[in-house]
């Protein structure tokens, strides 16, 4: 070391009270060390989603849609499938009306009885049907088939995935097999196939089958029967990493049981996987359905969804071009923030899988 | 001493696991291979060697975390097999190396130490569980304010004592420590060690200490074996051992130990050894070390030393020295 | 006294986190002399590797150095711009990692990755740097290096993997060597080897080292000076037989106690007690306080300053300031 370092310093020539010398007690010692606040994994990650800005604007986005489409049917006096009609006659004249527009029938009965009507916040359709709870309905069932189809596909994903990952060996070869020919198969195509067999099937069937309509029912079983996949390869593999912590080992040696480690020390470890492709799934499904619904493979008319209204939107497209955008931006604003949501989710839960 | 019954009797334990090389073909990694020790209640064998000679897979078969491909183990006189293990259980309990992912990070410090209790049904009411663990908690030096803590919010060494307090929360004789301080900063480890030794002098335990530090276990151990490549080449008192080693790898560890005090650093001749261990999937014929060995001859190519007393319980598997 | 070939002096680094500012290195000053071994031990956190990374501007994410000046032969690094930056590294510094597992890219082969080093920073040819790569394999005693040069990582045994990284930081003949924790994931008869090399060619090529390690022992065996380090600071600084033998900071003295040796086989060990410093809730005064069996009022509240304490050894702790005193006033009164 050399001299020139640091000047010497003569510690008597520093002014320094004598009574500081003292030993510090052990109180005081104490004090110098506090654990910091505790916090679980949870609220740490909920801490973090609420920090990023995308986030936050997506729950909001969501949750006004959501209470948007739980409310509008019953503020506004329009069906969904129901023909305006004014003073108990059909409305003729109601038909294609721009937002925010009265028919002409409309018109001369607000002014004979001195009453104001609901307004048709996004106009009427070709059969002069309120557009705006059109879009409110479509928008539900969107969402429903997303959240439905999402959730079928964590259950049987999940349950599949943990069984094979803990299992190992052969039978996480023989399942995993069944899951690569599962991923082979095309699934416009048997989605399509399914539609055809289930009318036959079905046919004069009543009651929520039918109001929801073949096509979505197959929607349903094609998400069951194909897209867990994802799902279970992914809770595969988390299973498997998360089996070598030891842990799990330490679980093994006191003896607990397999169902025990499965539930207590290896799903809660994937967790937030699971939570993050969930997530994700949800705006994929909303698409799918959108896509089906749009090449007229999806709920049976005169129930909308998004996709529906955007395909009977394009044949008027050039007088009316405003009957594609509505659909159309509800189902981005949907996806876009799902997926924002996801994102933030897997950054919030799992900061490693960033990329 | 040598008058007490030995609560663990291990005999010539092999452990070989299956490693695909091809098609079909599979050839044995001899983990452990052949092995052999005893330990009296309330005694430390301190079992070290360095990575691959198989000392965590004989603390880990032992608890039959792996079935055994052959050998006995007894306990208390009593052979351990499949069918009596799970009531075993609460006699031997094991504490493992990595501090940080041997506790889940999804479970408060409360239900890591209760695990053994609810899955060994051994209480009867919530607030008997409740008395247990804390009293677990301060035998290990744990504040019982921390009990709904998750454990991430601790540091390593108070991890460690988490993981002590869940094998002792059954109440064992016999404890398999798997490295359970190399994974802890320095000024930690004596912490935790110590805290070994007073558990040992209050509940008199067994320890069966693995570790690749030979200080700290010679600090632990009252017998210490020496591991090389799934086979134990020397077993002595941890005194004997460290003033008079006979097997040649055993001198060569000691002297690459090295020892923080520079004057004995720098006069200190050490018998650095050439080569590196023999992957356990080839091993050489006859004595595994003969192929980094200065005194090797021909017989150790042909032949497999065996363990032999050279006095005092001094056990030695050379024939050259 | 040899030439100083690099200082630090009063180097502030942080890591800026969601949590808040981590002060990962505190006002930290040293000088290395070259042809000298200078070790820096600590625990984790002690702020030891960042220091190392701090010299070598190789800091992580959200790492900065915020004070402080580096200085090569009387030049600051820190002001060097990029290009300069990257002759620095590898031509002039060159650091080893802990886990050679992890520092050599399994898709090149050793001799690709040898010779890229050497093709980056002289200006040899591909022949060239072919021979001197193999040079390079024998010096650090791996054998056959023509035929390991063909070699992938994977094939290579973990020692030999540290042999080809040192053979890689030495190939463009730097004049200081870092090497953070080299030994720490070898095995013990492994790490005899490499620390043994590491002093060989210390002596051939007569290059500087920082040895970064938690480990006493191998402080002890290999090096000339010796830095301390503990929550950001240094504790205490000076030759190695001044830190092992005249400890003048409560913590160093402590660590020594705490560690098994020949000499306290029989005894129990006096460890630490407490849990080490959380950087983001450091105390006003000395980082050390709340675990030191002698802590006095005031480390509670001021921060030690550096004070020499003997002839080429410096420490930071009040015990110091008290002990002097006391010696004053014994004298006063006789």
């Amino acid at each position: 070391m050399s001299e020139n370092n640091m000047p010497k310093k003569n510690p008597l020539s520093m002014q320094i009270d004598l009574a500081k010398f003292e030993k510090a007690t052990e109180e005081e010692k104490r004090q110098q060390d506090v654990m910091s606040e505790s916090s679980t994994f949870f609220k740490d990650s909920m801490k973090k989603l609420f920090k990023n800005p995308l986030a936050v604007f997506s729950i909001i986005v969501l949750v006004a849609i959501i209470l948007v489409i739980i409310f509008a049917p019953m503020v506004v006096p329009y069906g969904y499938s129901e023909i305006l009609k004014v003073n108990g006659m059909r409305d003729k004249t109601a038909m294609n009306l721009g937002p925010m527009q009265f028919s002409e029938n409309e018109l001369k009965y607000m002014e004979e009885n001195n009453v104001k009507l609901f307004p048709h916040i996004f106009g009427t359709d070709e059969l002069s049907r309120d557009y705006f709870i059109r879009v409110v309905y479509g928008t539900r069932v969107s969402l429903a088939v997303g959240f439905f189809a999402s959730i079928i596909v964590l259950i049987i994903g999940v349950l599949y995935g943990s069984i094979s990952g803990y299992a190992g060996g052969k039978v996480d070869l023989f399942m995993m097999r069944i899951v690569d020919v599962i991923y082979s198969l095309p699934d416009m195509l048997v989605i399509i196939l399914l539609s055809v067999v289930l009318k036959e099937v079905m046919g004069e069937s009543t009651g929520i089958f039918a109001k929801l309509g073949t096509n979505m029912i197959s929607i349903f079983i094609v998400f069951g029967l194909l897209y867990w996949v994802g799902m279970a390869r992914l809770v595969r593999g988390q299973i498997l990493s998360v089996k070598e912590n030891e842990y799990v080992l330490a679980a093994k040696s006191i003896g607990a049981k397999p169902g025990r480690i499965i539930w207590k020390h290896i799903l809660p470890n994937c967790l937030s996987v699971i939570i993050i492709t969930t997530a994700l799934q949800i705006p994929s499904a909303i698409f799918t359905e959108s896509f089906l619904s749009f090449i007229g493979l999806g709920v049976a008319a005169p129930m909308p969804s998004l996709g529906s209204l955007a395909n009977t939107a394009r044949q008027g497209i050039q007088s009316y071009p405003y009957k594609l955008l509505f659909p159309a931006l509800m189902i981005c604003l949907i996806v876009l923030a799902l997926n924002l949501l996801g994102d933030g989710l897997r950054d919030a839960l799992d900061p490693k899988l960033k990329k | 001493m040598s008058d007490t019954k030995n609560l663990v009797e291990v005999r010539d334990l092999k452990m070989h696991f299956p490693v695909k090389t091809g098609w079909n073909k599979t050839i044995p990694l001899k983990a452990v291979d052949g092995v052999s020790f005893d330990i009296k209640p309330g005694e430390t064998l301190g079992l070290v060697g360095e990575s691959g000679c198989g000392k965590t897979t004989v603390g880990r078969t032992l608890l039959r975390l792996y079935t055994p491909t052959s050998g006995e183990f007894r306990y208390n006189g009593e052979l351990v097999t499949e069918k009596n293990m799970p009531s075993l259980r609460k006699e031997m309990q094991m504490v493992f190396q990595d501090p940080y992912s041997s506790l889940n990070p999804r479970m408060t410090v409360e239900d890591i130490i209760g695990e053994p209790l609810d899955v060994h049904k051994l209480y009867s009411s919530r607030d008997e569980r409740r008395e247990k663990i804390l009293k677990l908690m301060e035998t290990v030096g744990l504040n019982a304010e921390h009990a709904t803590r998750y454990a991430h919010e601790f540091s390593g060494g108070q991890r460690q004592r988490i993981g002590i307090a869940r094998a002792l929360a059954v109440d064992p004789k016999f404890i398999v420590c798997d490295e359970p301080v190399s994974a802890l900063d320095v000024s930690i480890q004596a912490q935790v060690v110590n805290m070994f030794e007073e558990l040992q002098e209050k509940l008199g335990v067994a320890y069966l200490f693995i570790a690749h530090d030979l200080l700290v276990v010679h600090h632990i151990s009252d017998r210490i074996a020496v591991m090389y490549l799934g086979k134990i080449v020397e077993i002595a008192d941890a005194d004997e051992l460290n003033e008079n080693p006979i097997h040649p790898y055993t001198t060569s560890l000691l002297s690459a130990v090295p020892i923080p005090d520079p004057n004995i650093a720098r006069s200190r001749k050490r018998i650095t050894l050439e080569g590196e261990i023999p992957s356990p999937l080839h091993t050489p014929s006859g004595c595994a070390f003969r192929t980094r060995c200065p005194y090797a001859t021909e017989k150790c190519a042909q032949e497999c030393p065996t363990l032999q007393d050279r006095g005092n319980g001094h056990q030695v598997a050379c024939f050259n020295r | 006294m040899s030439e100083k070939i690099l200082e630090v002096k009063n180097l502030h680094t942080s890591f800026f986190t969601d949590s808040g500012e981590v002060k990962a290195v505190n006002g930290v000053s040293f000088s290395l002399e070259a042809g000298k071994i200078l070790g820096i031990v600590g625990e984790s956190g002690s702020g030891k590797s960042v220091t190392a990374y701090s010299i070598m501007q190789i800091l992580a994410g959200t790492g900065k150095v915020v004070e402080g000046e580096i200085l090569y032969k009387g030049e600051n690094i820190l002001n060097y711009n990029k290009n300069q930056m990257r002759s620095f590294r590898g031509k002039v510094c060159s650091i080893i990692f802990q886990d050679p597992m992890t520092s050599l890219n399994p898709t090149f082969t050793i001799g690709s990755q040898l010779m890229e080093a050497i093709l980056l920073h002289t200006d040899r040819n591909k022949e060239q740097a072919r021979e001197r790569a193999a040079e390079m394999l024998t010096l650090v005693g791996v054998n056959e290096p023509e035929k390991r040069l063909k070699q992938y990582p994977h094939e290579l045994s973990g020692g030999m993997r540290q042999r080809v990284m040192i053979a890689m930081a030495l190939a463009c003949e730097p004049d200081i060597l870092i090497a953070d924790e080299p030994t720490t994931a070898l095995d013990v008869t492994i790490q005899a080897q490499i620390l043994e090399l590491m002093q060989d060619l210390q002596k051939k090529l007569g290059m500087a080292i920082i040895m970064v390690t938690h480990d006493l022992g191998v402080i002890a065996g290999m090096c000339d000076e010796v830095i301390v380090m503990y929550g950001g600071r240094v504790c205490e600084r000076g030759t190695a037989d001044a830190i092992f033998y005249h400890s003048a900071h409560e913590y160093t003295k402590g660590l020594l106690r705490s560690i098994p040796s020949a000499s306290n086989m029989k005894e129990k060990l006096v460890p630490i007690e407490g849990t080490p410093i959380n950087l983001l809730n450091m105390p006003k005064g000395c980082a050390f306080c709340s675990r030191c069996d002698n802590a006095m009022k005031i480390c509670l509240e001021q921060k030690p300053d550096e004070m020499w304490v003997g002839e080429d050894h410096l420490a930071s702790c009040w015990m110091n300031v008290k002990k002097e005193m006391q010696e004053k006033a014994g004298v006063t009164n006789e």
